[in-house]
């Protein structure tokens, strides 16, 4: 359900970045998709983003790009063992070797834009 | 052309966060502990809430903003209690972020509150993702609703601090296995306190009662510090 107000979100951080790369001479042209990153732990739904993104970025200059979703699986810290352990079962927060409960979460909480595909300018302007 | 990458690497919740951390801030700076509600629609929150500032009148100055897709009942209820109360309506927004907090308290001197509470909207979903700015943030679960809400609801509950089995007067009708409850929470995590109240009752009441004195001594000895 709030995946509507994040794509929004996203929507507008993208757009953002993507003319600061315009800016930096690393972009500019349209940009063809946005990679995030989501965590396991955010019960954001990978589909429901996707739809959500489509809805959002129509009639901005995102309209038309595609939407890549990588998922994050959970990774705690044990204190037990002293390592990081990544979770099979995202919502049971033990270490799955010694059974303690996880200390700390490492990954796993990240709504996160990690990239965005950018494409060549065709009309040099200089 | 092949496309070029551009790494961004920014959190898409910032903007939030970082109004988030602004409140936080402000609540710092004003000794003002705050303590949110999740739940889903009908668990309690409200009728908790009104027994709450009903009990806090008489020694602290606690304040409420709440949080609804429509109507202003639950502030209207709120306020019978004597406390001020202000209403936040969504429209069609499934949970509160920083934002429309920060909006709501606007023009409130909160060095004049001890404690704010914040009913978010009743959701188990959405409201997992968006910081408020709180020092607390209890979630609610009643016995009406069965015994198996965090496994269904995981990341809520694994992102608050405090759970509160709420209607308790009801564990007998409605056949709830309260020690069953417990193990799903303990399960999605480990350790997390669990308080049980009955609002009707009275029932759990001092205990919950404690644990927000506890809470506002915290922030009020932290600011001290500070």
């Amino acid at each position: 359900m709030h995946e509507l107000s994040l794509a929004m979100s996203l929507v507008d951080l993208a757009a953002g970045c993507a003319r600061e790369a315009a800016g930096a001479g690393t972009g500019g042209g349209r940009v063809e998709a946005v990679h995030v990153r989501i965590g396991a732990l955010t019960g954001v739904d990978g589909d429901a983003l996707r739809f959500a993104f489509d809805a959002a970025s129509d009639g901005t200059p995102l309209a038309g790009a595609r939407l890549v979703v990588e998922h994050v699986p959970v990774a705690v810290f044990c204190g037990g063992c002293g390592a990081e352990r990544t979770l099979d079962e995202p919502f049971r927060l033990r270490c799955p070797v010694c059974g303690a409960p996880a200390a700390r979460v490492v990954r796993g909480r990240e709504i996160e834009l990690a990239a965005l595909e950018v494409s060549e300018i065709v009309s040099a302007h200089r | 052309m092949s496309p070029r990458i551009v790494e961004v690497r920014r959190n898409v919740l910032a903007k939030n966060d970082a109004l988030a951390a602004r409140l936080r801030r402000t609540f710092a700076a004003a000794g003002t502990c705050v303590i949110s509600l999740v739940a889903s629609p009908g668990a309690g929150k409200t009728a908790l809430l009104a027994e709450t500032l009903r009990s806090l009148r008489s020694r602290r100055r606690a304040a409420a903003v709440v949080g609804d897709l429509a109507t202003e009942n639950d502030a209207a209820r709120l306020r019978e209690s004597g406390a001020p109360v202000r209403q936040i309506t969504t429209g069609t927004v499934c949970h509160l972020d920083a934002e429309m907090v920060g909006r709501a308290l606007e023009g409130w001197d909160l060095a004049s509150l001890d404690c704010l509470f914040i009913e978010n909207v009743g959701n188990l979903v959405c409201p997992a993702a968006y910081d408020l700015g709180e020092d607390v943030r209890a979630v609610l679960l009643s016995v009406t609703e069965g015994e198996d809400k965090p496994l269904k609801y995981p990341v809520i509950f694994n992102g608050a601090d405090l759970a509160v089995i709420t209607k308790t007067d009801l564990i007998g009708p409605a056949g709830y296995d309260e020690a069953l409850a417990r193990r799903y929470l303990d399960a999605v995590r480990p350790g997390l306190e669990v308080l049980r109240v009955s609002a009707k009752t009275g029932e759990g009441m001092p205990a919950w009662l404690a644990r927000v004195e506890a809470a506002l001594v915290q922030k009020r000895t932290a600011g001290l510090r500070a």
